[in-house]
């Protein structure tokens, strides 16, 4: 069943054009990953199914629901979430303040449960529980942010660069832990990458994009074997 | 001396060049502001030179210096204090010679005045350093003195201490606060004073809601305390309403002008937000001096009526047939001090209303989305908070403290006009919250203490108070750059067990 559909979706930052059509789809229970170069609009597209940038042109529907002309705060009570790029974790908060903000549309009877479950994930964010959040490490800030993301109990997660910046070691205990997120708590995982190795072997499906549009989409490791994509993303910029 | 710098890294080049520095720059500074003076004599104005003064000031940089350097390269510390000492009593002679200069027209300065505006200035400084201490022990970053492993220590122990008994420091000072008319009950001016301070400690955290937790850069607050001074006074007088039924009222209009302003600054931040606060600011002071009918201008409004005892019973000497007087009502002697000090405990039960509705809206989640909103709007959004509502929440809360404190102002001054709500107050109080720690609500009381209190208790030190003010204000800025009480402790802390404690510090 799909879950998230994109449809010809065109967005402006001021006369720039940055997305030009996306289509693409996210069904329900997958892992997508979006994998492109530097500037392809891999952010934007994410960010413009939160609502900030707006879709100029198309539309994009939840679960049947349009949402591309509602504001960013509503969205997410939908059962959207993100992790958004940079983290952007509250960086004066302690990390329990900043898993009760990602709680705050909740429903406070599941916030003991949901902390519960976080911290299975990320044992790490448990000892570090009444610390400053902006002096853990890049790797634990990210956690934090997956975490703060998952306690607003999202149907579907975006996850934007989670590698971004983290030791080898790190990243593959992330994307493990994606990957957990997805199997055991049925959360719908729509990944923007630029770790495209990764992303694709984790991905159910996965999409490229170049300069705005999609080129190229199949199942993860059939875009993984794909000729193109290696020269491009794996192979290439040596 | 040279048998002593050679012990450390730097040559003495080094050193006479940067002594030579600081001289041309204590020069520079000092010619114009020291050396010159215009002179009435009968033939005219003429220039009187002051080298003498010159020559102090570039002594007292270069010695002061020297013992800085003296400190820095860890030399003798008995050196260190003999120059700053002798640093310190040339700018003290530099003063005396000034103030000579000064009075030698007006009127020679006697043993007396010069004792007892020493005397003060002691008292003042000694005054000072003791909020400094409280402030440098309580930081997490005191500053790294180098090789003074012991007083780091001692250090370490006090902010441990204060960090932990923030909770008892604050029922202290409450208790202080609480005691104070039975100390100084007779004395008129320290319970104005106190007042005077009470009531920039609500503004103080009135605009930490807005500044401290929202993150939203206010220069305009005080348009909110004029909003509410003037909502009394003109519902007093026009329609004869008592203080108790304005005062909410008063809160009501402020809260609403506050979502006022709020609205069309929602999409802004920063510098810009600041800009047009302080454009908002402006106008309700230019409205207030312009509509003359309503307002009076800038004859401003006077005898406003004062607050009665809740209703009850009235303050004055001479009160109309059927109204009670405060003194028959307890059946103690008519004083003129009731009043005062029942306004004093008026604006303490204010302002400690106003400290515990912050200090429990930090814990609910409108409290904590303030916060966060001030950390990361984007990330807020993403969350599914409602900027907007936020944003205008802590607009409308701050407003409304500020709305009932000028209601206060008013009822006590008896008389307001526009010029008690002129952009030097929104600086003072934005001021007291910056330097106080932003979001620090003990930070607030002491910075008002130290921003109000000490000018005002030195007022016959005249302009040196101000010297030694700016003086602080570069002190502050220099140690305390994030505010005398800088930390913020976590609304909620999840208890641990011993064992996972450990590990999650070890960690």
């Amino acid at each position: 069943m799909t879950m998230l559909k994109i449809e010809g979706v065109h967005t402006f930052y001021g006369n720039i054009e940055a997305l030009k059509g996306i289509d693409m789809e996210v069904n329900e229970g997958e892992i997508v990953t979006l994998i492109g170069a530097n500037g392809a609009g891999k952010t934007t597209l994410l960010m413009t199914c939160c609502g900030s940038p707006q879709v100029s042109k198309g539309r994009i529907l939840f679960e049947g629901t349009d949402i591309s002309r509602m504001p960013t705060h509503d969205i997410c009570r939908l059962g959207i979430q993100q992790s958004p790029e940079g983290r952007r974790i509250f960086p004066r908060m302690s990390v329990f303040e900043n898993l009760q903000m990602g709680a705050c549309t909740q429903d406070p009877k599941h916030f003991d449960s949901d902390l519960e479950m976080v911290f299975d994930l990320f044992p790490r964010l448990k000892e570090r529980i009444n610390q400053r959040a902006g002096t853990m490490s890049g790797g634990e800030q990210q956690m934090l942010a997956i975490g703060r993301a998952l306690m607003g109990r999202p149907r579907l997660l975006l996850l934007d660069e989670p590698s971004l910046g983290l030791a080898p070691l790190v990243v593959k205990q992330i994307f493990e832990t994606i990957k957990k997120i997805n199997r055991e708590n049925k959360v719908t995982v729509f990944l923007v990458e630029q770790n495209a190795f990764h992303a694709l072997k984790l991905a159910h499906r996965g999409y490229v994009m170049v300069n705005g549009n999609i080129t190229m989409s199949g199942g993860g490791a059939e875009l993984l074997a794909n000729p193109e994509v290696r020269a491009a993303y794996l192979e290439g910029g040596h | 001396m040279s048998s002593l710098l050679t012990s450390s890294r730097v040559t003495p080049v080094d050193i006479a060049k940067e002594l030579a520095f600081f001289a041309v720059l204590a020069v520079m500074m000092s010619i114009m502001i020291l050396g010159v003076e215009t002179v009435d004599r009968p033939t005219g104005l003429e220039l009187a030179l002051r080298w003498d003064l010159v020559l102090l000031a570039v002594c007292a940089t270069v010695v002061g210096r020297l013992g800085l350097i003296v400190r820095r390269e860890h030399l003798s510390r008995l050196l260190q204090a003999a120059l700053i000492v002798i640093s310190a009593l040339m700018v003290f002679e530099m003063f005396v010679r000034f103030r000579d200069l000064d009075d030698r027209w007006v009127s020679p300065v006697t043993f007396d005045m010069a004792t007892q505006s020493v005397g003060r200035a002691i008292f003042f400084i000694c005054l000072i350093a003791i909020v400094f201490a409280i402030a440098y022990f309580s930081s997490a970053k005191g500053r790294p003195t180098g090789d003074e492993d012991e007083s780091n220590k001692i250090s370490a122990r006090l902010q441990v201490a204060y960090r932990t008994n923030t909770k008892k420091v604050g029922m202290l000072g409450i208790a202080f606060f609480i005691i104070f008319p039975f100390i100084f009950g007779e004395n008129r001016s320290a319970i104005d004073l106190a007042t005077l301070v009470m009531i920039y400690i609500m503004l103080g955290w009135g605009l930490n809601i807005v500044v401290g937790l929202a993150g939203l850069l206010d220069l305009g607050y005080v348009a909110f305390y004029a909003v509410g001074a003037y909502s009394y006074a003109l519902l007093s007088q026009h329609f004869g309403l008592s203080f108790w039924l304005c005062l909410p009222m008063a809160g009501l209009f402020s809260a609403s002008f506050g979502i006022i302003l709020g609205f069309p600054v929602l999409r802004l931040r920063g510098d810009y937000l600041a800009i047009v606060t302080l454009g908002f600011g402006e106008i309700i002071r230019v409205i207030l001096i312009n509509w003359y009918d309503l307002t009076g201008g800038p004859d401003g409004i006077a005898s406003i009526e004062r607050p009665s005892f809740f209703g009850l019973a009235d303050f004055s000497r001479r009160v109309p047939e059927g109204v009670t007087r405060f003194s028959d009502l307890f059946g103690i002697e008519y004083s003129s001090m009731h009043r005062l000090i029942f306004l004093y405990y008026l604006i303490l039960i204010l302002a400690l209303v106003t400290n515990f509705v912050t200090m429990r809206l930090r814990k609910l989640p409108i409290g904590r989305a303030w916060e966060a909103l001030r950390e990361d709007e984007i990330a807020c959004r993403s969350l599914g908070i409602n900027p907007t509502n936020t944003k205008l929440s802590a607009f409308a809360i701050g407003a409304m403290f500020a709305g009932f404190a000028g209601a206060f102002f008013a009822t006590r001054q008896g008389f307001i006009s526009p010029e008690s709500f002129t952009f030097l107050e929104s600086a003072v109080i934005l001021a007291i919250v910056v330097m106080g720690g932003m979001g620090s609500q003990i930070g607030v009381v002491l910075a008002a203490i130290v921003m109000i209190g000490f000018p005002e208790m030195f007022r016959e030190l005249a302009e040196y108070r101000m010297l030694i003010f700016g003086a602080g204000m570069v002190a502050i800025m220099l140690w305390r750059p994030r505010g005398l009480l800088s930390f913020r402790d976590p609304t909620i802390l999840l208890n641990m067990s011993k064992k996972e404690k450990v590990a999650g510090e070890k960690s």
